[in-house]
């Protein structure tokens, strides 16, 4: 690790002596290039753990009756395999690209928030590390990556795995949205001059949907996990349908982020393709509108598709028609890119570099993937196939064939610029040809194996005629695509010491990435070129030729944003997904009547009522508050401050009371499903309140000793806007559990 | 290779009969769509490599016809494949419309088969006649599982709290393998089970012969056995009808000789491993809820000799 970084270090131009020197200064760094590395560097250690993972379960499953895992030790492999590459390597590794190329594609110095960015990357091996660390503590979790419930409740699931799964996924989630609302804020303020949206390049685009997917899903699974985590170990009953608890419930909150979540392990790959097939074949991407119009149309039908993964379910025909409807529309889009990819080629003057060679690989493959995933949106297709084999098949086609075979392929592309060496293309192409075939023998005979009837997340299978000849066909294909990955890294050592000097631009590419040194300099950019299309180093390379002007000659979009403002509000649109599944899950379970306490034998909504004023009246105080700033009346700003903070706290303080009453008439959070969500729901709602105070009194003591200039206000309309979200979000809860007492 | 069975393409009733065309009609069109891709990456690659020395090409940014071409085609192939959809979910899963004929409850790791209109209950093991279309009730009794039968049947999951149906049918007299499909814990791998079509005739004799209670031990020894089952615990879990009816946390035993798998399909039924299974079933399903109860061998001849007769 420490010979990577003094190489790395060792490459990098003479301005780059002011960072800090040796690992200190990779450990402490803030600067989106390292941290990048960082990332990367993480991820691929626990690619490898997953690999390993997956290389034992496929010697277990070489031959029908095998003994050389047992059915726990195998049932902890698979839920640690598919939680690992989900979480700790696709999503990390994409985001970990973006954190270093987003920034360069755009001609800024730096993300918006670099110390934001920092701790986004530093929660992924922390993360890592408490999902690892259940297998010292009794067992890692074995309940599969989307961990069903009732099985994933205490009474099945009875060592701490599921507790340490909750939480690392709960740790890693905010470093996701984190990186997301820093790549969303960078994106949309700190573009260089003449880079208006319409010019994005379309790897940037599609990290700006993506990160918008990541802020809307991530906090569905939040919730759910939350809610199963209360179950665990307050002995309630969200998910344990024995006592009026909800299995159903579970899927649908699930998968409600785990669809979207797929596609936010797709798009960045889509955008790494769109940036390396016009670059090979010389062209640039056909129908660039298009492409970018079916990227919002696919995360917008993203959150529509959801139950198309329990259409076993039995929801009946209708809801399955639905689905099946969207699902299958959300196809048109991605076809629409898999034909404009096809269409660069042509005319082309394509380079068949190592690049280039996986690009067309993941085209070939993905549409494989994505085919067979058509056929599951036919529901009596699905009704055969689903729980198989065949959906093993599909989804390694669409992730590792697809988004991991681009990731290959944004690596041959960019490490050139990230190291300022050349990987070689000869151990590239041998890199290459172990992972087509590798892959392809593990994965296409498992499509077979499925309609043969193999179940998925089986120990072991019976010797029926077949089936050991195929698994063992997949093991050995296994194998080889472990071998590929070996002779990659093989490849990364040795180019980092002997490979070819890189130069600026060696690709000949077109967008600003390629415009500064391989490696950057600390700063980026010396001078970012003029930006009047979307390909400014070929407008540059050819002015008696250059790109049509995009977007007129307007060097600026119609809007003008401030980080602040885009990431305080990026970050509100997360909390509010959040509560809206938790307002959703009461709203579900006090649907109908149950037995236990009642809203009308609980609350005291008149009470409430004068606390809710209070909460409503503090909002109008900051409000205050943030004008008298403005106006540059600072004793007015620090006294309403404080009337705003104890507003607030009277609010907390009421509800303390009402808490406290409750429990003295002996109900507990989990006396019934009412009790349950009342709790979960108000609780979270004072976290946030309190939350809210702590950040006002930081505000209130750095204005008493004198730190508000008017410069400063920034800092205080971002937490006035969290301000008004929580008491917005009382209003509705208010609304939910109270109003009906009152009218 | 020869005997290899692709259920999914070999289907044995109406309804799987339904879905397995569909799929193949489906496929056929997906082919096609594989090698349009396919021919036009392999064309681009071919005729479009480069040559060296050769400038780069004139900039070209599209074609709205084309986009507008591959925007249009699939939207028609998918109204296309949801009208197909809407067909073959009503040819594949009729409405339900009676009381079932038979229910099915999921437990880790076995499954519990009752017969309601002839208070039949056994496990692991499902008999119809051939021909009929019979309606399925599914429960469960912990986790999510779900029963398929890849040849005769969609797949449905049992998920307690939530009482799910499914058409069972089967053409021909034959046995169709059956399995649980969602992971339901450590044996999920062995929640196996058969679904035997025979004709209606020879189904009646079954199902009288399991309608009666359990055969009582003719002899001495066997009787030893009978006294194991009510006394070294086995009667906790394990009803015989005629002799206790009290448990249901484990398969019933009554007509446990007639069965033709043992553990969820983990063994054969046969003598010699049913006692195998009887000294140590956590060797063949570990994880399994059936402990071991260290019998002696002498214990185990008794048992395995008494449960010989629960024909």
């Amino acid at each position: 690790m420490t010979e990577i970084a003094a190489t790395l270090i060792a490459s990098e131009t003479p301005q780059a002596a002011s960072m800090s020197r040796g690992l200190y200064g990779w450990v402490a760094t803030v600067d989106h290039k390292r941290i990048g590395i960082l990332y990367l560097l993480t991820t691929l250690v626990f690619f490898i753990m997953g690999g390993v993972e997956a290389l034992l379960m496929r010697i277990q499953l070489a031959r029908p009756n095998n003994t050389f895992l047992s059915p726990d030790a195998f049932d902890q492999m698979f839920t640690m395999h598919g939680t690992t590459m989900i979480f700790l390597v696709v999503m990390p590794t994409l985001i970990g690209l973006a954190n270093y190329l987003v920034p360069l594609m755009i001609g800024a110095r730096d993300m918006a928030f670099p110390r934001l960015n920092a701790l986004s990357f530093w929660l992924l091996p922390c993360g890592g590390l408490l999902l690892h660390f259940s297998l010292l503590a009794g067992g890692a979790p074995a309940v599969g990556w989307f961990s069903y419930a009732p099985l994933s409740e205490s009474s099945y699931a009875t060592t701490s795995g599921v507790d340490y799964w909750t939480l690392s996924l709960l740790v890693l989630g905010v470093g996701s949205v984190a990186a997301s609302i820093n790549l969303i804020a960078t994106i949309l303020t700190l573009r260089a001059p003449g880079l208006t949206i319409r010019r994005l390049p379309l790897f940037v685009w599609m990290m700006l949907i993506n990160s918008f997917l990541i802020i809307l899903a991530l906090p569905a699974l939040n919730a759910a996990i939350v809610m199963l985590f209360i179950d665990r170990h307050l002995g309630t009953h969200f998910f344990a349908p024995a006592h009026g608890g909800s299995a159903v419930l579970w899927q649908h909150f699930f998968w409600t982020f785990g669809h979207p979540e797929v596609y936010i392990m797709a798009l960045p790959a889509f955008g790494i393709i769109s940036e390396v097939v016009p670059v090979f074949a010389r062209r640039p991407i056909f129908g660039y509108e298009f492409v970018a119009a079916s990227t919002v149309a696919i995360a917008l039908l993203s959150f529509g598709v959801w139950a198309h993964h329990m259409f076993a379910v039995g929801l009946g025909h209708p809801m399955d028609l639905f689905f099946a409807a969207t699902s299958m529309m959300i196809a048109v889009p991605t076809g629409i890119k898999v034909f404009a990819w096809s269409a660069t080629m042509w005319g082309g003057a394509i380079r068949l570099t190592t690049a280039m060679l996986f690009a067309v690989a993941f085209l070939i493959q993905f549409t494989i993937g994505g085919l067979s995933g058509i056929t599951f949106a036919v529901v009596p297709i699905d009704w055969q196939v689903t729980g198989t084999y065949y959906l093993v098949a599909h989804f390694h086609y669409v992730l590792f064939g697809g988004t991991f075979f681009a990731v290959f392929a944004g690596i041959y592309y960019w490490f050139p610029k990230i190291t300022g060496r050349m990987l070689s293309e000869r151990l590239g192409k041998i890199n290459f040809w172990t992972a087509l075939i590798g892959f392809n023998t593990a994965f296409f005979v498992q499509h077979f194996l499925g309609l043969m009837g193999m179940a998925r997340r089986v120990y072991t299978y019976p010797d029926l005629p077949g089936w050991g000849l195929l698994n063992l066909i997949s093991t050995v294909g296994a194998f080889l695509l472990g071998a590929s990955v070996l002779i990659l890294l093989w490849n990364i050592f040795a180019s980092l010491r002997h490979g070819e000097p890189a130069g600026d631009n060696p690709w000949n590419a077109w967008t600003l990435e390629w415009a500064t040194t391989s490696p950057p300099p600390a700063q980026n950019f010396d001078r970012v070129p003029p930006i009047r299309s979307r390909r400014p180093l070929w407008d540059l390379a050819h002015p008696e030729n250059p790109d049509p002007i995009v977007g007129g000659i307007a060097a600026r979009d119609g809007f003008v944003l401030e980080k602040n403002r885009v990431g305080i509000v990026s970050f509100l649109i997360t909390e509010s997904v959040f509560f809206l599944m938790l307002i959703l899950a009461y709203l579900f379970y006090n649907s109908h009547a149950m037995n236990g306490p009642t809203p009308t034998s609980m609350l005291n909504p008149q009470r409430t009522g004068i606390y809710t004023l209070c909460l409503l009246a503090s909002s109008f105080t900051i409000w205050l508050a943030e004008r008298k700033l403005r106006a540059g009346k600072s004793s007015a700003f620090r006294w309403l401050l404080a009337l705003t903070i104890l507003l607030g706290t009277i609010f907390i303080f009421g509800q303390g009371r009402e808490y406290l009453r409750i429990f003295h008439e002996g109900v507990q959070v989990n006396s019934n499903l009412f009790a349950t969500t009342f709790f979960t729901l108000t609780g979270f709602h004072g976290l946030h309140v309190c939350i809210g105070i702590i950040a006002l009194l930081i505000l209130m003591a750095l204005a008493f000793a004198g730190d508000f200039k008017q410069g400063r206000i920034e800092a205080v309309k971002s937490i006035g806007l969290y301000w008004h979200f929580v008491d917005a979000v009382w209003l509705v809860v208010f609304s939910v559990i109270y109003l009906k007492l009152l009218l | 290779m020869n005997g290899v069975d692709l259920p999914v393409f070999h289907p044995c009733s109406p309804e799987t009969a339904s879905i397995a065309h569909l799929f193949l009609h489906v496929l056929i069109v997906c082919s096609f769509i594989l090698l349009i891709v396919i021919g036009m990456v392999g064309y681009g690659l071919i005729v479009f490599r480069y040559r060296p020395g050769a400038a780069d090409p004139p900039p070209h940014f599209g074609d709205r016809r084309l986009e507008l071409i591959w925007t249009i085609g699939p939207i028609l192939i998918i109204l296309w494949f949801f009208a197909l959809t809407v067909r073959g979910m009503r040819l594949s899963d009729p409405a339900a419309n009676r009381l079932p004929d038979l229910v099915v409850i999921g437990h880790q790791w076995w499954w519990e088969v009752r017969y309601p209109q002839t208070g039949v209950v056994t496990a692991n093991e499902i008999h119809i006649p051939v021909g009929r279309q019979w309606l399925v009730r599914l429960e469960s009794a912990d986790v999510i599982h779900d029963f398929w039968i890849p040849a005769l049947a969609r797949k449905i999951q049992m998920i307690p709290g939530v009482t799910n149906q499914v058409w069972l049918e089967a053409d021909a007299p034959a046995t169709y393998a059956g399995e649980c499909a969602e992971y339901c814990g450590a044996q999920h791998s062995w929640m196996r089970f058969s679904v035997i079509a025979e004709s209606p005739a020879a189904f009646d004799r079954w199902l009288r012969e399991q309608e009666k209670p359990a055969a009582m031990p003719a002899a001495d020894s066997i009787e030893d056995g009978l006294k194991i089952y009510q006394t070294l615990t086995c009667i906790n879990c394990h009803s015989i009808r005629g002799v206790s009816v009290a448990a249901n946390a484990a398969p019933d035993l009554t007509h446990l000789a007639s069965r033709g798998i043992l553990g969820g399909g983990v063994l054969a039924n046969t003598e010699t491993n049913l006692f195998r299974w009887l000294k140590n079933p956590q060797a063949f399903k570990p994880g399994c809820l059936m402990p071991n109860l260290k019998l002696t061998d002498p214990q185990l001849g008794a048992l395995t000799s008494y449960f010989e007769t629960l024909q």
